[in-house]
């Protein structure tokens, strides 16, 4: 006699109550502060990555410059708050600003696709990089800009790194849920459908350049929310965080985990941010541990980690039911896993 | 007043003329076909008729109206439908939510970021009405991928014909398939109801010249005859660009 979990539940609204139960209750079983800074960290990335993931695996339009997108929020929140501006100003100015200087990147960029695309992306990442490093007057150039507090959103001081982390929870979880509303709706069928056939899709009456520069501003707008989540967590941005490398960093986060998936990004996440945080600690070349974790991934499960998982899952659990007459194996429902 | 009206249409690629003042008139509710051997000029014709390519001179109006400028997106808007040559399709969705990303390019919800596009049960019952006109009404949810290239050919047709065109243009429809299925979709074809006006390149003269009200017969991207089927099957010219001399 088997036992069911939940009447009516099936396995991945079940993982996802599991998931949301290990979330909430991170604080509690991490305890040490600096780790549940990492996970701030992680769930940060996250948001950044599924922001990527808009235009990466939903549009089919790999962009190397998105780390500008998240320094240019970061800077703008952090040089208002130097100049005397609020936090509410801050981070409304900083929103703006991104989203600004994303229109002026989806203007650039869209006059292609594909390889043009990226190397555009690139050269206007790095022109952030450029300003943030050079432009020393504006910026304080390698130095960076530090802030001396955290805001306190409805009275709650978000100083503590447990109270900063469930804020991050709140944002992260509503950009899930916002990516997830995206993908399911026509606006989010219509991107799909110009990265498989843009072609056609104007033949059925599309506007394919508006349609990739509303989710330009769309992926632009989280890149700015994970940009001002990372400046308050650290108090600190520096060029660094413009570089080319960071741009790299969240592109391998949301291939490794799986483009156009909702959970890939935030698996890639995790694994770059616990090398970079933890086995850093314990591991002097940890980025040789990471490229290994890639190759791996890229050798077993091109598709990226989550998909490719639920591909080797699936499997396993066919054979395992073949051995045993008894059961009845049924189709397996898409999950979140499950590319679009 | 006439459904497709050109003329004097100019299109060169480099110093090579590949339309070369072609003048068509196509009245409300014909059967059009256009025939010509390769490299006539037949496809770029009809990609210059629903603007996917720019004309360097002449001019297309579509019911007295000039759409020789207008964007074709915007001239789907307008009533015009395609079919491909080449099949382009979604490859990753199922065959209905092929047709239903057709209709949605018509509808103002295709900019709507917040609700569920799968509870849009209006568009799959006219989706999949669309699919049992062309007898796929039985496997709509299968999965492009898994669908034979016989079927694909049919979801083009679906795909063009849910969008309730006033012209629909196809693009070799009966290329590729067996006789079997070129007979099913000649049927199809033929059941189209007259308020459609169809211009159709094709090849096999077989079939397409039963479906055809009048042929036009391009050569190195110019008009060489226009007529009747009869007029144009007799015409010497025809025999001489299909047969040498």
């Amino acid at each position: 006699m088997k036992v069911r979990l939940m009447r009516g539940a099936s396995a991945p609204r079940v993982a996802s109550g599991f998931a949301l139960f290990g979330l909430t209750t991170v604080p509690l079983w991490v305890g040490n502060s600096y780790y549940i800074d990492v996970s701030s960290q992680i769930l940060l990335f996250a948001v950044f990555a599924l922001a990527l993931n808009v235009l990466v695996g939903y549009g089919g339009l790999v962009s190397l410059g998105h780390a500008g997108l998240f320094a240019v929020s970061g800077y703008t929140a952090g040089l208002m708050l130097q100049a005397g501006f609020g936090h509410t100003a801050a981070g409304i100015g900083a929103v703006l600003v991104t989203l600004l200087t994303s229109a002026v990147f989806a203007v650039l960029a869209l006059r292609s696709t594909g390889i043009s695309f990226l190397m555009i992306t690139l050269a206007l990442g790095q022109i952030v990089w450029g300003i943030a490093y050079r432009w020393a007057d504006l910026t304080n150039g390698d130095n960076g800009v530090s802030i001396s507090t955290r805001p306190a959103p409805f009275g709650i001081s978000l100083a503590g790194a447990p109270s900063f982390y469930y804020a991050t929870l709140v944002v992260f979880l509503l950009a899930l849920v916002a990516m997830a509303a995206f993908v399911r709706s026509p606006f989010g069928a219509s991107l799909c459908g110009t990265r498989d056939q843009a072609r056609r899709m104007t033949a059925l009456g599309y506007n394919v350049w508006l349609i990739r520069f509303l989710a330009f501003l769309f992926s632009g707008f989280w890149c700015a929310i994970a940009g001002l989540l990372y400046l308050y967590n650290k108090q600190f941005i520096s060029p660094q965080v413009s570089a080319l490398q960071a741009s790299a960093e969240v592109l391998l986060m949301v291939i490794s985990g799986g483009t156009a998936t909702l959970m890939g990004p935030i698996a890639g996440a995790a694994i770059v941010v616990i090398m970079k945080y933890v086995v850093s600690a314990y591991v002097v070349r940890w980025n040789l541990v990471l490229g290994v974790i890639f190759v791996a991934i890229i050798t077993f499960m091109p598709e990226g980690l989550v998909p490719g998982s639920v591909r080797i899952w699936g499997f396993a659990w066919r054979r395992w039911r073949a051995l045993r007459p008894s059961g009845k194996p049924g189709p397996g429902k898409p999950g979140l896993g499950e590319p679009r | 007043m006439t459904a497709l009206a050109i003329t004097g249409l100019m299109k060169s690629f480099g110093g090579l003329r590949v339309t070369n003042g072609v003048d068509l008139a196509v009245a409300p509710g014909e059967r059009r076909l256009i025939i010509g051997p390769n490299g006539a000029g037949k496809t770029t014709l009809f990609n210059l008729v629903t603007g996917e390519l720019a004309p360097d001179s002449g001019a297309i109006a579509l019911f007295g109206q000039d759409i020789t400028r207008t964007a074709c997106r915007r001239r789907a808007h307008l009533g015009m439908a395609r079919t491909y040559q080449i099949i382009t399709l979604f490859p990753r969705d199922t065959i209905l939510r092929n047709v239903v990303l057709a209709l949605l390019g018509l509808s103002g919800l295709r900019w709507n970021p917040l609700i569920d596009l799968d509870r849009q049960h209006h568009l799959a019952t006219r989706a999949g009405e669309a699919l049992a006109r062309v007898g796929l009404g039985h496997i709509a949810d299968r999965p492009l991928t898994e669908t034979s290239y016989g079927e694909r050919r049919r979801v083009e047709i679906a795909m063009a014909m849910a969008q309730n065109p006033k012209v629909l243009l196809l693009d070799e429809p009966f290329a590729g398939l067996s006789i079997d299925e070129r007979r099913d979709v000649q049927q199809l074809l033929a059941a189209i109801p007259r308020d459609v006006t169809i211009v159709m390149i094709e090849h096999d003269m077989d079939v397409a010249l039963d479906l055809a009200d009048r042929i036009t017969l391009l050569h190195f991207g110019e008009v060489i005859v226009e007529g009747t089927r009869a007029e144009v099957v007799a015409d010497p010219r025809t025999r001489e660009v299909y047969l040498g001399e």
